[in-house]
């Protein structure tokens, strides 16, 4: 596979790959939440990259937009759940040592065997013209099963997650009998409804 | 590759060049129109350039314990978000660099303007620019989505996510007109990702100027630039995407666009300048209970539409 890359795209796979790992590390390293955050969203951005050299221009581009948001959004998650709203106080991210570096060195020995010994199938036809295009035929036919799945299973983690954190429920917005017409919240949002 | 992209005809540097340059330039027309609307015309052509000029050699303050490394990435990411998302708006019908996928392109690099500005609240270690980096996160919960569906419904009737190919579909007939929902959440979106106008609650006056209340020197003229580069951007990318790009009778085609663009631009400060501050908190309910299912409506309109050959 790596035949068909030019040189300039090997280099670039190369030099990526290492930095995308040591901005993962430094995720573990900084001792502030945004540092944190940004380090890993750095590490993203190069495998983004990678992805842009191998030409797979749709998956590095929707990696960069999703990968993005999402630390935006767990921005968001923090300050309405966590007990260190702002990321103000300093913190780290390693949690339980012990157990992630056991579970960290059993997943790299996994991929790494796996990598190595599957006997990788070639591809046999010529590339295709837009590899867009055909991300998009896979995706809405012969495997828009496994998207749903994944797309619904993902939207009730969120909505499991926020429901169980969250300390308001309907009985404190429409009162106990839930017959009143307008919530009360905290908030209100700009419908005024 | 149907055509030849505008690093390849013009040569990359120049085409970089070039394209930076009408960067700065529209960004400068965006200032520059922002300052008639607000102030008349007396002396709105000079003033910009003599404040930037002003904030080159301002000395920079600085705030205690400041996180200066994420301070100066956001800072410099803005600016560099709005001309890379210019990449993909055509200039004398070529785009700068083409894909199958330019749409996108444009809405990760404004994607990534927002975890930029959010950085340039964080930076300075002040309760202030905090606070306004926390209002334009909750801004981007509105905004983000609709946003979204009105760039895809664009690719939709097109029928690709390349801009040429969308400005291309376009021969017959402008997009807004099957579109106009998409297009006024368009540009309003893009006043939103650059908090300008009636979005402008994480800058705004009270909370002290708010993500750009720290800054000073080449820092602010960084951001401010940036914020009008991504108005302009966005402006050209409207005219692109809705107003047929650079079709039109008579004129040269990019002289078209241009026109296009500046009606754009200035339609959106005359509106935007005439309309209060909104509160974040206020627009994230209309944005996901009025603005999600209008863009999904409409985009289901020109899905239709497609189905039926009108786009052909």
């Amino acid at each position: 596979m790596l035949s068909d890359l030019s040189g300039w795209a090997i280099t670039a796979v190369a030099v990526l790959g290492v930095l995308s790992v040591a901005a993962g590390v430094a995720v573990f390293v900084v001792d502030s939440m945004a540092r944190a955050t940004f380090a890993l969203l750095a590490s993203f951005l190069a495998v983004a990259g990678i992805l842009l050299a191998l030409d797979l221009v749709y998956l590095a581009v929707v990696t960069a937009l999703m990968m993005t948001i999402e630390m935006a959004i767990m921005a968001v998650f923090m300050i309405m759940f966590m007990m260190n709203p702002a990321g103000l106080m300093p913190m780290t991210m390693v949690h339980n040592a012990k157990g992630s570096a056991v579970t960290g060195a059993g997943a790299f020995v996994v991929l790494v065997v796996g990598i190595w010994t599957i006997d990788w199938p070639t591809r046999d036809t010529s590339r295709p013209a837009d590899s867009t295009r055909q991300l998009g035929e896979a995706i809405m036919g012969s495997h828009m099963l496994v998207m749903l799945v994944i797309g619904i299973g993902l939207f009730a983690t969120i909505l499991a997650g926020t429901v169980l954190a969250t300390a308001r429920g309907r009985y404190d917005r429409f009162g106990p009998r839930l017959d009143s017409q307008r919530p009360d919240d905290p908030v209100s949002g700009g419908l005024r409804r | 590759m149907p055509e030849q992209t505008l690093a390849e005809a013009w040569g990359l540097a120049p085409a970089v060049l070039g394209v930076v340059g009408l960067g700065l330039v529209l960004g400068l027309v965006v200032a520059v129109v922002d300052r008639v609307v607000v102030f008349g015309a007396s002396g709105a052509a000079v003033e910009p350039i003599r404040s930037s000029a002003r904030l080159l050699v301002e000395q920079r303050r600085t705030t205690l314990a400041a996180d200066r490394l994420l301070w100066r990435i956001g800072c410099v990411a803005v600016p560099t978000l709005a001309l890379l998302s210019l990449a993909v708006v055509p200039v004398a019908g070529r785009t700068l660099w083409s894909t199958s996928a330019d749409l996108v392109w444009f809405n990760a690099m404004e994607a990534l303007l927002w975890a930029a500005v959010w950085l340039v609240g964080w930076g300075p270690n002040a309760v202030h620019a905090l606070t306004g980096g926390y209002r334009f996160l909750a801004q981007g919960l509105a905004y983000e989505l609709p946003l979204m569906f009105a760039l895809i419904t664009a690719g939709l009737a097109a029928g690709s996510l390349r801009t040429t190919d969308v400005v291309a579909a376009q021969e017959g007939l402008w997009f807004v007109v099957t579109m106009p929902v998409a297009f006024v959440i368009f540009v309003a979106s893009a006043a939103a990702f650059a908090f300008w106008g009636p979005f402008a609650a994480p800058a705004a006056a009270d909370i002290a100027g708010g993500v750009t209340s720290e800054l000073s020197g080449v820092d602010r003229l960084l951001v401010e630039a940036g914020r009008a580069v991504f108005l302009g951007a966005s402006a050209a990318m409207a005219a692109a995407l809705f107003l047929g790009g650079d079709s039109g009778p008579w004129l040269p085609g990019p002289l078209w666009h241009l026109l296009k663009t500046l009606a754009v631009v200035a339609a959106l400060v005359w509106v935007g300048r005439r309309m209060p501050v909104l509160r974040p908190d206020r627009t994230v309910e209309v944005g996901w209970m009025v603005l999600v299912p209008l863009t999904l409506l409409q985009a289901l309109v020109v899905a239709v539409l497609v189905l039926n050959g009108f786009y052909a």
